[in-house]
């Protein structure tokens, strides 16, 4: 199902930002609940290697926590988590791509490695669901790592393109340019390995 | 068109480590181990940070006291280690046996910058020596604040890694302890300082002790005064009475 699309230029303040503003250390734990599968999918979408996402997840909460440390409160309550957390994750997967010298991963995103959501009621639907999330999943990893990272944020964790915006420090219509062309590589993907 | 996947085919879970990993590492929540020392094994409680607690690991029941006063004390969470790095628990030993926390790592958030220098000057102690509370006092700049020197020693939530045992009462005594004044004892009988020896010396009114070559007065358990020989060891009640005989105070112990 497609998110509704925001067309407000400014984001809804955010109620754990207030919290967090209060209370730091209070409530980070809040923080890293809400936004652990966030910050892991983009790990994943940028290092396509779940043992280097998990390291980078945790990195990035971790550099997180010590850049609020430092925010005076007005700052951190005027944060949209979501956004400003895919920003710092997107950050850090870059510098690290940046310092490494390009290694070549080979793709491993199968469902021995992955953790996939797992909402079927039946067990063979689930048997199902588990292939298809591993194709699903193959075919977004084969994709551009742009590309592969707008359509998580906006398809998998439902961000608006506002906050996308934020998160990839890119125009507004550039990140939607970027979903249309993933989705539609993802499609072609599908169609060329299923002919109709 | 093809169909495009729903989100749920696409969204991936972040590992169940991943949040207590990242709370370990910020400091909010606390793991610890079992480590040996010279008064039987002891309790580390340590994160991101460092080490934040120490508490003894050899009565009855221990654990579960040990949790239960963390949590009332920090509010924050604390379980049994799951990852202990290699040469962690051979280095805490070492360190614990030292009791100068060399080389280690201390999350000390929850005590004042008196309390830090209080326990900074605990470190500069070195095994097998003591000093008394108003030293400590006096050695920090606040020499009338010795009340306030054994209440933040006695909240030393690090206890043996930073060595509050080896700071005694100004009239001799050994004193109060966190663990009980018998794991004291024991502590610095396991540094070689016998209580049992010090209390009667003191009561007997060996306060310092001179040596009659130099003519320098220390500290009883001073390292340079039990290397006088008995024959030129100088015994003092007060450091009046030494300097009046001509005797300066030696520079290491500081009396």
């Amino acid at each position: 199902m497609e998110p509704t699309v925001d067309a407000e230029e400014t984001l809804p303040a955010d109620p754990l930002a207030a919290r967090l503003a209060r209370d730091l250390d209070g409530a980070f734990e809040a923080v890293v609940a809400a936004h652990a599968d966030l910050v892991y999918g983009l790990a994943l979408r940028s290092t396509r290697d779940p043992a280097a996402a998990e390291d980078l997840a945790q990195d990035a909460f971790v550099r997180a926590y010590r850049a609020l440390a430092g925010y005076p409160p007005r700052r951190i309550r005027d944060l949209h988590l979501r956004a400003w957390l895919s920003r710092v994750t997107i950050n850090l997967a870059r510098n690290r791509a940046r310092d490494r010298l390009a290694r070549p991963v080979s793709a491993q995103l199968d469902e021995g490695h992955l953790a996939l959501a797992d909402t079927a009621a039946r067990p063979e639907d689930a048997v199902l669901r588990r292939e298809a999330a591993a194709a699903w999943q193959a075919r977004l990893a084969a994709l551009p790592r742009h590309y592969a990272l707008a359509v998580e944020l906006r398809h998998v964790q439902g961000l608006s393109y506002a906050e996308m915006a934020e998160a990839l420090g890119r125009p507004v219509n550039t990140v939607k340019v970027h979903v249309h062309r993933g989705v539609a590589l993802l499609r072609a993907a599908y169609e060329k390995e299923i002919p109709s | 068109m093809s169909p495009l996947p729903s989100p749920d085919l696409l969204r991936t879970v972040a590992p169940p480590d991943l949040a207590p990993t990242v709370l370990f590492r910020v400091g909010l929540a606390d793991e610890y181990l079992t480590v040996d020392s010279p008064v039987g094994p002891v309790f580390v409680a340590r994160n991101g940070r460092g080490v934040s607690a120490t508490g003894p690991a050899f009565r009855a029941g221990a654990a579960e006291a040990f949790e239960a006063a963390f949590v009332t004390r920090f509010g924050r969470p604390l379980r049994p280690a799951t990852r202990v790095e290699r040469g962690e628990a051979e280095a805490l030993a070492a360190a614990l046996r030292e009791g100068r926390g060399r080389g280690v790592r201390f999350d000390l958030r929850a005590t004042t910058p008196f309390g830090r220098a209080v326990l900074d000057m605990a470190r500069q102690i070195p095994r097998g020596e003591i000093r008394p509370y108003g030293w400590v006092a006096r050695e920090i700049g606040h020499p009338a604040a010795v009340r306030a020197v054994g209440s933040a020693l006695g909240h030393n939530p690090v206890p043996l890694l930073i060595p509050c045992h080896r700071v005694v009462r100004s009239d001799g005594r050994i004193g109060d302890y966190a663990w009980g004044s018998d794991v004291k004892r024991a502590a610095l009988a396991s540094e070689g300082v016998l209580p049992d020896e010090v209390e009667l010396e003191s009561r007997a009114g060996l306060h310092y002790l001179g040596s009659d070559t130099t003519h320098i007065v220390c500290w009883p358990t001073c390292h340079h005064a039990r290397r006088i020989q008995p024959r030129h060891r100088v015994p003092f009640t007060t450091l009046d009475d030494a300097a009046a005989a001509g005797y300066r105070p030696c520079r290491d112990c500081r009396p």
